[in-house]
């Protein structure tokens, strides 16, 4: 149904190499994230993916189907994305329709089909209203089913949930999990958000300067890293890194997550002071000065009471501490 | 009135710079239509005193409609003026489009090459333009017009648009892309409809000097049968004698049409000068 290769593709805006040689392999019914820090260009793949740029070198496969030089519409996609894109002068059932109608489709079939998709994102209300009637998570469930119409071998999604606000966003997000499940379609997602890649994806893909850091499950990425980059980016609050001489050991550099570290008012391993609490109800972050490691934050579960100025001793748990070499690989 | 933001002796002071500045502005107009309805005599008599029964005379607006052919020199301003507007606007904003949506070699010189033509006037080469034109044989006819009209509104409307259409959603136009549209469709359905404002704008800056221009009319075509009405009305005017009744009713006639125009953009003009500026 949706299988997608990526050979080697490389993309250069004038002097700028945005993508310096990508290879990946999507397998049918994945759901793939891309992540990465802004300018890392996994927009820029995804549009290469789209076919809305072309590559400057390598391959794209949809299908088993080169289509490095098929326009987009002839490449089997659909795309939801950031800013919605309806077209403001048609109503929400020919926004949906539009794609099929071009394709030549039947309007018997595009009606079954609209109805179809606006019935799994309950869109029924709002078939005859325009985009500038509806509120943003609606126009962007329009959107979602714009590309759900198509019935397309692989969806595409340039950062969906960026411009909602915090609750819609959770709700969309379970939509979007809810259609893959649903569909068993073929997904690449790009997204910022580290969140939305760990709990969305069935494999994520860390980019960072135009390159692949790491595949891998989500879980994989945050158990083993493959290196200080992807350490340092899966994972909120960040991993602390700790230069290796500080603590005597000859790497570069330790990192050890928040969440993996012990504090106690009375002994363990790192002295410090507490400089800033920051209270979530489910979880307390400290801040600490540690006169070993340096400032490191501390994940802690549940309610902590230490005041900024106490003394408290910290105790990285070994078995999820990270070592990284002079080239930032995990050692 | 918001009261944090407005005191009385402040906004007394607005409002007569305001007032005092469209009195200046309405003027000339005001006096050129009062002076139309009068006879000759009290124009000169009293130019500046309304007409009243006594010098009403609407002797003007019978010569003009009655001496030469007034009917036809609007129809001829009209269909020059409205011809030029729509490939000024056509051409415009498909250049426009290309420079802001395509990537390619000398873009931006291109854009500059394009604009130039705000900064030199197209008067310079009436020489050249009349002489082309003779060549052509296109000397006495409307088609002459509405090619060089149309030559001098692009430069503006290309510089103007194009700014606009960068700022119309890459998005849209990408998820036009995917649905399949052609590039014409995406300009004429996705694009055109979005920079509205912006064309009417352009459409009104375009429109008022050519309505106006006594220039081009008078050298490339000022047979009796392409005369348009701003050189209708100079026949008026003689080396000797000027007939003030006429001419002053053929210009109040001559504002007509243009303040039509007018209306029908300003709705959407005031969203264009304000665009940008309010979000």
């Amino acid at each position: 149904m949706g299988s997608l290769n990526i050979e080697n593709v490389k993309k250069s805006f004038g002097q700028v190499d945005v993508l310096k040689g990508i290879d990946l392999d999507v397998a049918d019914g994945e759901f793939v994230v891309f992540v990465g820090p802004s300018g890392c260009g996994k927009s820029t793949l995804l549009r290469v993916i789209a076919g809305l740029e072309d590559a400057t070198s390598g391959r794209v496969v949809i299908d088993g189907r080169d289509v490095s030089s098929t326009p987009p519409a002839k490449r089997g996609i659909a795309m939801v994305f950031q800013t919605y894109a309806l077209y403001p002068h048609l109503t929400v059932k020919n926004n949906m329709g539009l794609g099929l109608k071009q394709a030549g489709t039947p309007a018997a079939e595009i009606d079954k089909r609209v109805a179809e998709a606006s019935a799994m994102l309950s869109l029924e209300p709002y078939l005859q209203r325009r985009p500038a009637e509806l509120s943003g998570g609606q126009r962007q469930r329009v959107a979602i089913g714009r590309a759900v119409v198509r019935e397309p071998s692989l969806f595409l999604f340039d950062e969906p949930l960026s411009n909602l606000d915090a609750a819609l966003r959770v709700n969309t997000r379970l939509e979007i999990a809810q259609l893959h499940r649903r569909l068993r379609a073929t997904m690449i997602y790009v997204t910022h958000d580290q969140v939305e890649a760990m709990t969305l994806a069935d494999r994520i893909v860390v980019l960072n300067g135009g390159r692949i850091e790491q595949i891998g499950a989500p879980m994989e990425l945050y158990n083993s890293p493959a290196n200080e980059f992807v350490a340092g980016f899966i994972g909120s609050p960040r991993m602390n890194f700790i230069e290796g001489a500080r603590l005597g050991e000859s790497v570069r550099t330790v990192g050890v997550r928040p969440e993996h570290i012990a504090v106690d008012p009375h002994n363990g391993d790192w002295k410090s002071t507490v400089i800033h609490a920051e209270h979530l109800g489910a979880d307390t972050n400290l801040y600490l000065d540690c006169e070993k490691a340096g400032l490191i934050t501390v994940r802690l579960f549940g309610v902590y009471n230490a005041e900024p100025g106490a003394t408290l001793y910290a105790t990285p748990d070994p078995a999820h501490t990270y070592r990284f070499g002079q080239d930032g690989r995990r050692i | 009135m918001n009261r944090a933001t407005a005191s009385l002796p402040r906004s007394v002071a607005a409002h007569a710079i305001l007032i005092s500045y469209t009195v200046i502005a309405l003027f000339p107009v005001f006096v050129i239509l009062i002076n139309s309805f009068k006879s000759r005599r009290s124009i000169f008599g009293a130019p500046m005193m309304p007409p009243t029964p006594e010098t009403f005379d609407l002797v003007g607006y019978r010569m003009v409609l009655t001496q030469g052919d007034f009917l036809t020199y609007f129809q001829n301003s009209f269909i020059v003026t409205v011809a030029s507007l729509f490939f000024v606007l056509l051409f415009g904003a498909m250049a426009a489009f290309a420079l802001s949506e395509y990537r390619f070699r000398g873009n931006r010189l291109m854009g500059l090459y394009l604009a130039l033509g705000i900064m030199i006037p197209i008067r310079l080469g009436t020489v050249a333009i009349l002489q082309m034109m003779v060549a052509s044989g296109l000397v006495n006819t409307l088609t002459a017009l509405i090619l060089v009209y149309t030559a001098q509104g692009l430069p503006l409307a290309v510089f103007i648009l194009t700014e606009f259409m960068s700022g119309v959603s890459d998005d849209l136009k990408n998820a036009g892309r995917i649905d399949g549209l052609s590039e014409y469709r995406i300009f004429f359905r996705l694009v055109l409809p979005l920079v509205r404002p912006a064309m009417a704008t352009v459409a009104v800056f375009t429109m008022i000097p050519i309505w106006n221009d006594l220039w081009f009319p008078l050298i490339l075509a000022p047979s009796e049968a392409t005369k348009t009405v701003t050189l209708g009305a100079q026949m008026f005017i003689g080396q000797y004698v000027t007939n003030w009744n006429a001419v002053l009713a053929a210009l109040s006639l001559a504002i007509l049409p243009v303040l039509v125009l007018y209306l029908i953009f300003s709705r959407q003009l005031i969203r264009g000068i304000t665009s940008g500026a309010v979000k």
